[in-house]
């Protein structure tokens, strides 16, 4: 994907709350969407970012994580890529199962598939892609940070 | 983003500013845990000026409910916006906590 807005962020979850924010302040909408902008997206961007540096990247520094944005054709997408080995997103366990609800990790995916209209991962599994659909379009303002 | 920690009638009383993330949910579990620690048992985190809570918030939302539970004492939750109740719908932690309208009613009868 050529990303419209293209981030290379160090494995640092400080960086996230930051990064998000930048990517949130270049996507701008109209109201009737602006909740599922607010919440669904931001809040999936921000489990992306969370399973690239916690788990994908194993929070080594030496790490990057690449995040690409664009809107094409009512559809606002990010790629988030680690540069670790990858993983299997169907052996994550359903957290809202009776066994799983008390524990405290595992609904990163799971809110990513809720609040997102598609989440899809490259076979190695280092890359998911996060897809909203924005019925009545919307603008995303460009450029590019290393 | 930060963390106010007041005492309100024996009651611990933790506002959440800005967001409650992986950033800084070790910053609010520590906090949580030196007041544990110091013998209080009856907490309320109050999220009236929280704006979104990602899945590692909850988690640690969870873990403190669990140690205070543990050590024979509750954490109630309140002032969740339409956003926040939608997350703990979907991850079914609306069932897990007792969560109030209010700081003011979380705090009533504790």
């Amino acid at each position: 994907m050529d990303g419209d807005l293209v981030l290379e962020l160090p494995t640092d979850i400080r960086s996230i709350e930051r990064a998000v924010e930048f990517v949130m302040t270049r996507c701008r909408t109209c109201s009737e969407q602006a909740r599922r902008l607010d919440l669904n997206f931001r809040v999936g961007l921000t489990e992306a970012l969370s399973n690239a540096m916690l788990y994908g990247n194993s929070r080594d520094p030496s790490k990057r994580v690449l995040v690409e944005v664009a809107l094409q054709a009512g559809r606002l997408e990010a790629r988030v890529t680690d540069q670790g080995i990858g993983f299997d997103p169907s052996s994550v366990p359903d957290p809202t199962s009776p066994e799983n609800l008390t524990k405290p990790c595992g609904r990163g995916l799971f809110l990513m598939r809720q609040l997102l209209d598609e989440v899809s991962f490259n076979d190695q599994g280092n890359q998911v892609t996060l897809v909203l659909r924005l019925e009545s379009g919307g603008i995303l303002e460009g450029g590019v940070q290393a | 983003m930060g963390f106010e920690v007041s005492q309100t009638g024996g009651v611990t009383l933790v506002e959440v500013e800005g967001q409650l993330i992986v950033g800084n949910r070790q910053e609010l579990k520590q906090q949580v845990l030196e007041q544990l620690e110091g013998g209080d048992r009856k907490f309320v985190i109050d999220f009236a000026k929280t704006g979104y809570i990602d899945s590692s918030g909850l988690g640690v939302l969870v873990s403190l409910s669990k140690k205070i539970r543990e050590q024979g004492g509750e954490l109630r939750l309140s002032s969740l916006n339409e956003d926040l109740h939608t997350l703990f719908e979907l991850t079914k932690l609306d069932t897990l906590f007792r969560i109030a309208d209010s700081k003011e009613q979380a705090l009533e009868g504790f």
